[in-house]
């Protein structure tokens, strides 16, 4: 009897000992699934709060038909980066390219320009004060059915039968005059920025395009960044609450981000047309450096303000819809690169909006006003963030859209109270690149990409966000779609730039006049002389 | 029996290393699972060391999609294996292909960034630890003993031995 008793336990130890994982395994399956579900449900519940739509690309129409014969006015480095958007690199291009593809199997660029979408257009034409380029793009791009033409005088390529548009990519003192005058000769215009280089022109600009009803795209290619569209539905949604400051920042510590181009050795009076080059700026006499480094001084360029600025301001711009500030004020110096140039190479503009709103959720009266801060340096290159700053929330802006709810948010109080949300980890984050390891190498390109100025994201590809740009003002001009920075972006970002310089070359606050749509005059001065003079600063 | 000589002792502590590792597989298998939005890419695409182009080639959309699933139901079938006691050898097995795979992912190797590991580690992490401490269970099996082997084998039910 005892021993069938102790048989009978042994047995039942050993179905023990069989099966005992079963439980634990319940167990840890049971606890997988509630972890798991515990944490959906709270970031579905943050989601269904937000409700943000990772908006669809604006709407372009197709590139058939007969193809769009282009001139290129302007080949230095925009001009052919210009080109390489619309399907055409230079032969030496693509030869460094496909060495350094062999070298580094990570350089996608050659491969990402072959991969390019076929905008069907025809260069025809090229315009350049310096032989050598005119030459090289003409070597480049011709082919058998189409010779491109090498002119000596934008006047002349304007005039051309052979041209239907022209992409536009000249020093900015020539921006305007060459723009009119295409418009007028009833070319349509894509056109870099800053879109002019003076104040009076912006105004003419306006003229010329509303008068002659020709499509004209400024070169503002972030328009086309994914995240950007985004970032629209998150402000239109009030997701931020009332956004009082905007930050936005310029770092570069390098040659090439502070402007010291290359100064090509067949430089001369010979292959350039210094007397054209010069155009309306003080006749000095031949000086590759000015005509190579033009970014360098006011006569030709527009320093921080018109060069850089102008990328932030419309990034946000783009965004917010803001127009142009009520008043800015800018400071700074020549500090790290003095070389004789006479634009600041540190500089901060705040642009004011005092009427400005994005929304509340909190009691009236609290919902108006904002200040952006552009913040620029070339002597460091430390990551500094753009971050568009609310009472609920802050969103970091670039090729990834971050938003961070706030401690003391009105909106989110009860679930920061509840610990459904934690104020230092982001409650939305949208990376159109999380696909893609990325191989760019030059600190000046990593600065750009970081903020979503050279290349986007379609369908989890990556696409150059100048291609996309160009590819809208292509199908403007055959499909009559609606184009994203025309002439009312282009006058906005203009005027505000001109503010910029304006304030840093006054040392004072240069307000603007939102009724009479003028910057308010100053007494004793012509506000475009000051603008043009070639010095530094006159106050 | 690599384990017939064992005493009691050793062999309660082989099978206590068998389940515990069994559990780390299980619920890393189970968060997975459960979580439709999980994915490998980022861990495949931020891989350093000499197989990172192998790492991120997994990382492409043709594959990510069939990592995904077979990592998740490998996780799940070593788990299962360990704490269950059945089929343990084919588990152990798996998972020390599974652990060395992460491993050259992201290697203790100098000079390589240790991303998302709490502790400074030289050539050896916990990666490389928990594979031998299967590559133990690999050669010391005690499903027999303790799991549902015992079943499948009636013939070794030795009952007395644990």
């Amino acid at each position: 009897m005892a021993k069938e008793k102790q048989k009978g336990n042994l047995s039942r130890r050993s179905a023990l000992k069989g099966l005992a994982g079963l439980p634990v395994v319940g167990g840890i399956l049971w606890a997988g699934a509630v972890e798991a579900s515990q944490k959906k449900k709270i970031r579905e519940n943050i989601l269904k709060t937000l409700n943000i739509n990772a908006s669809p690309p604006p709407k372009t129409g197709p590139m058939s038909g007969d193809p769009i014969r282009l001139g290129i006015i302007g080949f230095g480095i925009r001009g052919p980066q210009l080109c390489r958007s619309l399907g055409f690199a230079t032969k030496k291009w693509l030869a460094d390219m496909k060495a350094s593809a062999e070298k580094n199997s990570e350089d996608t660029r050659l491969a990402s320009f072959l991969d390019q979408e076929n905008l069907n257009v025809e260069i025809t034409a090229v315009c350049d004060l310096f032989d050598v380029r005119a030459q090289e793009a003409a070597d480049s791009f011709s082919t058998d059915k189409v010779k491109v033409k090498i002119y000596k005088h934008h006047q002349a390529l304007l005039e051309s039968p052979d041209v239907d548009a022209v992409v536009i990519a000249t020093a900015d003192h020539w921006h305007a005059p060459i723009a009119i005058a295409a418009l007028e000769a009833g070319k349509h215009v894509y056109l870099e920025k800053p879109m002019t280089h003076n104040i009076a022109e912006t105004y003419a600009l306006q003229d010329a395009v509303r008068r002659t009803g020709m499509v004209f795209q400024v070169g503002h290619q972030h328009r086309q960044t994914q995240s950007f569209v985004t970032a629209r539905d998150v402000v239109n949604k009030n997701i931020l609450g009332h956004v009082s400051l905007i930050q936005a920042n310029t770092n570069r510590n390098s040659d090439n981000g502070a402007w010291q181009y290359t100064i090509h050795k067949k430089a001369s009076p010979d292959t350039i047309d210094w007397q054209q080059f010069i155009g309306n700026a003080p006749m000095i006499p031949f000086n590759p450096e000015h005509f190579f480094r033009w970014r360098k001084w006011w006569a030709y360029g527009s320093g921080l303000s018109g060069d850089l600025m102008v990328h932030d301001y419309d990034r946000v711009n783009c965004v917010l819809e803001m127009g142009i500030p009520r008043s800015v004020i800018s400071s700074g110096g020549i500090y790290t690169h003095k070389d004789g140039r006479n634009v600041p190479d540190v500089m901060q503009i705040n642009m004011e909006f005092p009427d400005f709103t994005t929304g509340s959720s909190q009691e009236a009266g609290k919902e108006k006003g904002m200040t952006m801060v552009y913040s620029a340096t070339l002597g460091n290159q430390y990551s500094r963030t753009t971050a568009l700053m609310g009472h609920d929330a802050t969103m970091e802006l670039g090729n990834r859209l971050t938003i961070y709810a706030d401690r003391n948010s009105t909106r989110y109080r009860d679930m920061i109270d509840n610990e459904t949300i934690d104020p230092n980890i982001p409650i939305y984050q949208y990376d159109p690149s999380a696909n893609e390891v990325d191989g760019i190498t030059s600190a000046t390109a990593k600065y750009f990409a970081d903020k979503g100025l050279l290349y986007t994201y379609r369908n989890g590809r990556r696409v150059d966000s100048t291609h996309l740009h160009m590819w809208e003002w292509l199908s403007a001009i055959r499909n009559g779609t609606p184009l994203s920075c025309g002439i009312k972006e282009g006058f906005e970002e203009a005027i505000t730039a001109h503010m910029g310089g304006l304030s840093y070359k006054l040392g004072r606050r240069i307000d603007w006049d939102p009724v009479q749509q003028q910057i308010v005059p100053i007494e004793g001065f012509d506000l475009d002389e000051v603008l043009l003079t070639d010095t530094e600063k006159l106050v | 029996m690599a384990t017939e000589n064992f005493t009691n002792k050793q062999r309660t502590a082989l099978i206590m290393l068998r389940v515990l590792i069994g559990w780390h597989f299980l619920y890393e298998g189970a968060i997975k699972l459960f979580n439709p939005g999980w994915t490998a890419k980022f861990y495949l695409l931020s891989s350093e060391g000499v197989f990172k182009s192998f790492y991120q080639t997994l990382a492409g959309d043709s594959m990510i999609g069939v990592i995904d699933f077979l990592n998740i139901a490998c996780l799940l079938i070593v788990g299962l294996a360990l704490i269950l006691g059945i089929f343990e050898r084919i588990g152990a097995s798996i998972g020390i292909a599974l652990l060395i795979l992460y491993y050259f992912a992201h290697p203790a190797f100098p000079g390589l960034e240790q991303a998302g590991t709490e502790g400074s580690y030289f050539l050896i992490n916990k990666n490389l630890i928990e594979a031998a401490a299967l590559y133990v269970i690999l050669l010391c099996p005690t499903a027999e003993y303790f799991g549902l082997t015992r079943y499948l084998r009636p013939s070794n039910l030795t009952t007395s031995n644990v």
